[in-house]
């Protein structure tokens, strides 16, 4: 009885049961999408968006980031908080030193999906949809039941504002709890804490990593991070003024789908076709456009909203077969060659630092720069320490242990690190195709190049193509990839140089030494077959006399010597135990102000940090353990 | 006797203290030092077919010491020289391996062994043989006994009387140094010697006591026979004059030991003189045994790519240049099959002893 009920649904009583679908409530039951598959990614995911929107805001409003991360395991019912590793609960506070926010729009950005300013233009920012802090929300409200908490003020002259907001999913409206103001230390910024299940675990794609990639690609912000385990991390900023402004663009005719072309025919301001081409459209003249109107066959001076239908789909082929102009690339702030290098140079131990920014490309009508980067070797005191290590000699069918170790990709979008997904990535496909081979590095079939290295990408666009909402891998458009490998294939030439370079000294020398060593054993022998009647020291003079003249002497101390220098190789750091060449950067020491960096008697020292020290520089970096 | 022996010791002391002249000389002249050290390699032998052996050329190759290619090899080619005067000064054998540790050690201020491997001192003990015209034996290196005889022949080993008809189917382990000083032969009564490729096919002869129904001498080196095996057969070739048959398996490899046994071999080309018996003959496996024994296909094996290079190989050299032989391996080829002496055991465990061995010796079917 009940089948035959079922079939007899009429459309009436269907159309009954068919409603909106709130996004809120799509994305709580979808929360993969977003990024928050599991506790460990949702802690991630949580601290991402905060510190994009932070850096996104510092920067827009010309203000060098400072930021503190600040990750605290939360005690569940009462008992006294387990460690970091057991912890299942954290909350998260995000500290800014940016604009802050006005009043009224802080419970929409924070609790409200699908709200900000960045989806309606063209120009390059890391968030880009809306989503994700106020989805950070949305999953802190329904793993812990907690709203979210905003501090924000907009100057020292007024006072601060604070807000515990968190989302009604079926209206997608912010619910309001708390909104008063309050007296905070900080003159001006932006504060979100969020409280969320999750869990903290080091290693690969872990938030100790991304902040330490974050810092990479950013030099020009000071970042302190503070541990679930207490510690202090501070990433100082060594870039002192800010990447430049990106410029808004209007869309490039190519970049655009037909739909959107007769969304913006009917919404268009312009009384004429010819009008709405050139003004709604970069890289589009009038003259260019009159040109497009004649070839579609469409009067130039038609009002664009009549323009549908056939005359739409004529318009939109003759856009396709018409020349024009790449879109312009002042909407893309790329990280430049010397941030690069010194980010790298910054958190990466290393022998060689290299870094190339491609020119603009296009990709539908998209612009868009990649830069890439390599960190190669462990650096000249590990490099030193593990050369003095085997003071045994090796016994039969031992091999000096060169570990097989394969490179880390570091890939990134618009300044923000990805660090899922690594497979799917335009990136990670590209690296696997440069022929590492080519430039001394090892590589096996279909696998990363071997070796200490590390290789950094970086995708600056107006609109990164991702592969899902969670922003985890760049989507494989074939001018992408070709642009990476361009990019790769120039940081491995440069490596390729380096090494060789290295790699002659070395011989060199090796020359020189295994006659000095081989002369030793030689006499001996002689002397020990001629029955020990021999002028031992005389022969071996002699021999060193030959083996001076055959390896050149004098003139190998000079291709041994330290005028190799980095010609031929632009944008490049190298280090040894000597001193670096190139332009590294000073990393700063332990001042507490930033506003007198110099003249600061030598600080004491507390304790290393992880950044790489330069010898020979006089610099001595001490952590700093008070915050401000 | 003893005294010709210490003298001939002397000779070859006197060869090795030559290489340290060398290097001293040199340096004196402000010279590089250098060892012309004859080529050992197919490109530098002649195959002598009036005498029926294969001779060493005289292509030689310097080794010098201020060359950074070959610096280490130099430098280890003086110290083996040392080693072996060592041995000379003291009048002892040894093997390869202890000659190896012998001079393996860390180099003086470094990390870097003299010797990685013994695959680095072997060849050089070679090199130090051509060059200095001084065989292995009399360098005081023995290789392992890897060889063994049964069969009415009496020898005298340091004094003791071997009789080689009276040590059961284990018969008397071959020494690597045979030669007259060392070991003698006092009486040999056989007709020929059977030379067997494969410790296996000695055994079912040695038990089934072949040797005493054919009155012969039954030697096996297990596989390439060593050089004291050769030397053996050669002096019993040699000084009782009787035949040496050569019993291989039926592939380009069985092909080459009874080439070494009967031309010498292209890598120790020099010792031919001493070794090699023109006049051996092969016995078996025959590519045209298996049609004439009724080999069954399904005991054969085929040929790999790695055969059948070798095969067109010894198909150039100039001593399988008879037409008989080229006959034989093209048959091969064309079979596209290869047979073990194993596979006789196929019709019965004593086929080999009782119906091939009989048969092959009635109808004097071999190949020269």
């Amino acid at each position: 009885m009940a089948t035959e009920l079922a079939k007899t649904v009429t459309a009436v009583e269907m159309g009954a049961r068919q409603r909106e679908i709130s996004v809120s409530e799509f994305f709580t039951k979808n929360r993969h999408l977003l990024g928050f598959d599991n506790p460990r990614k949702a802690l991630l995911t949580c601290v991402k968006e905060a510190v994009d929107n932070a850096l996104d805001a510092s920067e827009e409003a010309g203000i060098l980031p400072d930021v503190v991360v600040k990750v605290d395991v939360v005690p569940t019912n009462g008992s006294p908080p387990p460690p970091a590793s057991q912890a299942t609960r954290f909350r998260v506070t995000v500290t800014d030193n940016g604009p802050g926010i006005v009043r009224q729009q802080i419970p929409p950005i924070f609790a409200k999906l699908l709200y900000g300013s960045k989806f309606h233009r063209l120009r390059m920012s890391r968030g880009q949809q809306g989503i994700g802090i106020s989805a950070a929300g949305m999953y802190a409200q329904l793993t812990t039941g907690k709203p979210v908490q905003i501090i924000s003020r907009t100057s020292a002259r007024s006072a601060a504002n604070f807000f515990e907001v968190s989302i009604d999913t079926k209206k997608n409206e912010p619910r309001i709890f708390e909104s008063k103001k309050i007296d905070w230390e900080h003159p001006r910024g932006t504060q979100v804490t969020l409280e969320i299940e999750g869990r903290y675990q080091k290693g690969r794609a872990s938030v100790d990593e991304y902040l330490e990639q974050a810092a990479i690609a950013n030099p020009h912000v000071k970042l302190v991070y503070l541990t679930p385990e207490s510690e202090t991390r501070e990433y100082p900023r060594t870039i002192q003024e800010l990447p430049p402004q990106p410029k808004e663009i209007k869309p490039h005719p190519y970049g655009i789908e037909f739909g959107m072309l007769l969304r913006m025919l009917h919404d268009s301001k312009s009384h004429s076709l010819a009008g709405f081409l050139a003004g709604d459209f970069s890289r589009v003249s009038p003259a260019l456009a009159a040109e497009i109107s004649k070839s579609a066959k469409l009067s130039p001076n038609a009002r664009p909203r009549n323009v549908h239908g056939e005359d739409a789909e004529a318009l939109y082929k003759a856009i396709q077969a018409t020349r024009i102009m790449a879109p312009p690339s002042n909407c893309l702030s790329p990280i430049g060659e010397k941030s690069i290098l010194h980010g790298l140079y910054k958190q990466i131990k290393g022998d060689f630092y290299t870094a190339v920014t491609r020119p603009p490309a296009v990709y539908r009508g998209n612009p868009f720069v990649i830069e890439a980067g390599l960190a190669f070797g462990k650096g000249p005191e590990q490099a030193a320490a593990t050369a003095d290590a085997p003071a045994v000699p090796l016994a039969e069918g031992e091999q000096h242990g060169d570990d097989s170790e394969l490179a880390r990709v570091i890939r990134y979008a618009n300044r923000v690190p990805l660090l899922y997904q690594q497979s799917a990535c335009a990136t990670f496909k590209a690296v696997l195709e440069t022929a590492w081979k080519n430039y001394g590095i090892a590589q096996s079939r279909g696998a990363l190049p071997a070796g200490p290295l590390v290789i950094f990408v970086h995708m600056a666009s107006v609109w990164v193509p991702f592969t899902s909402e969670s922003k985890e891998a760049i989507a494989d458009y074939d001018e992408i990839r070709k642009e990476i490998k361009l990019a790769l294939q120039e940081c491995g030439r440069r490596l390729g140089v380096f090494l060789r370079r290295r790699e002659r000294a070395k011989t060199e020398f090796r020359r020189r030494n295994i006659f000095e060593l081989y002369i030793e054993e030689v006499v001996e022998a002689c002397a020990r077959l001629k029955g020990g009647k021999l002028p031992k020291e005389k022969l071996k003079g002699q021999l060193h006399k030959i083996a001076m003249k055959r390896t050149g002497g004098v003139r190998t101390d000079e291709i041994l010597g330290r005028n190799g220098g980095p010609e031929g190789l632009p944008h490049s750091i190298i280090v040894t135990l000597e001193g670096t060449e190139g332009a590294a950067p000073e990393l700063p020491s332990a001042v507490t102000s930033d506003v007198a960096p110099q003249e600061e008697p030598p600080v004491e020292i507390d304790e290393p940090t992880a950044a790489p020290k330069t010898k020979g520089k006089g610099k001595t970096k001490a952590a700093k353990r008070k915050k401000r | 006797m003893a005294q010709a022996k210490a003298k001939k010791l002397g000779v070859v002391e006197k060869k090795l203290v030559g290489v340290a002249d060398v290097v001293i000389t040199a340096a004196e002249r402000s010279k590089d030092p250098a060892l012309a050290i004859p080529v050992r390699s197919l490109a530098n032998i002649n195959f002598n077919a009036k005498r029926g052996i294969i001779e060493m050329g005289k292509r030689k190759q310097a080794r010098t010491f201020f060359n950074v290619g070959m610096a280490k090899k130099f430098m280890q080619t003086v110290l083996v020289a040392d080693a072996l005067a060592e041995l000379q000064r003291a009048d002892l054998t040894t093997s390869l391996r202890e000659i190896y540790y012998r001079t393996k050690h860390t180099m003086k201020g470094s990390h870097e062994n003299t010797f990685d491997g013994q695959n680095e001192s072997d060849p050089l003990i070679e090199d130090l043989e051509v060059t200095l015209a001084a065989l292995r034996e009399e360098l005081h290196v023995r290789a392992e006994n890897a060889g063994s005889i049964v069969g009415p022949v009496v020898l005298a080993d340091d004094g003791d009387r071997v009789d080689c008809a009276r040590l059961g189917k284990g018969g008397y382990s071959v020494p690597s140094i045979v030669e007259p000083e060392f070991i003698q032969i006092r009486r040999c009564t056989a007709d020929f010697v059977l030379l067997v490729e494969k410790g296996t096919q000695w055994n079912r002869l040695s038990e089934d006591k072949f040797w005493r129904r054919y009155n012969c001498v039954l030697l096996t080196g297990n596989g390439q026979p060593p050089r004291g095996v050769r030397r053996l057969a050669r002096r019993l070739h040699e000084e009782y004059e009787i035949p040496v048959y050569v019993l291989v398996d039926n592939d380009p490899w069985g092909y080459y030991i009874y080439s070494v046994v009967k031309q010498g071999s292209i890598n120790l080309a020099f010792e031919s003189e001493r070794m090699a018996i023109p006049k051996a003959k092969f016995i078996g496996l025959s590519s045209s045994d298996a049609d004439t024994y009724g080999l069954p296909r399904n005991v054969g094996i085929k040929l790999n790519d790695k055969d059948i290079g070798r095969a067109k190989e010894l198909l150039r050299y100039r001593w399988f240049e008879k037409k008989p032989w080229q006959e034989e391996i093209k048959r091969m080829l064309a079979s596209g099959l290869k047979y073990e002496l194993d596979a006789l055991a196929n019709k019965d465990f004593r086929y080999l002893t009782k119906t091939y061995l009989p048969r092959k010796l009635r109808e004097e079917d071999w190949l020269d």
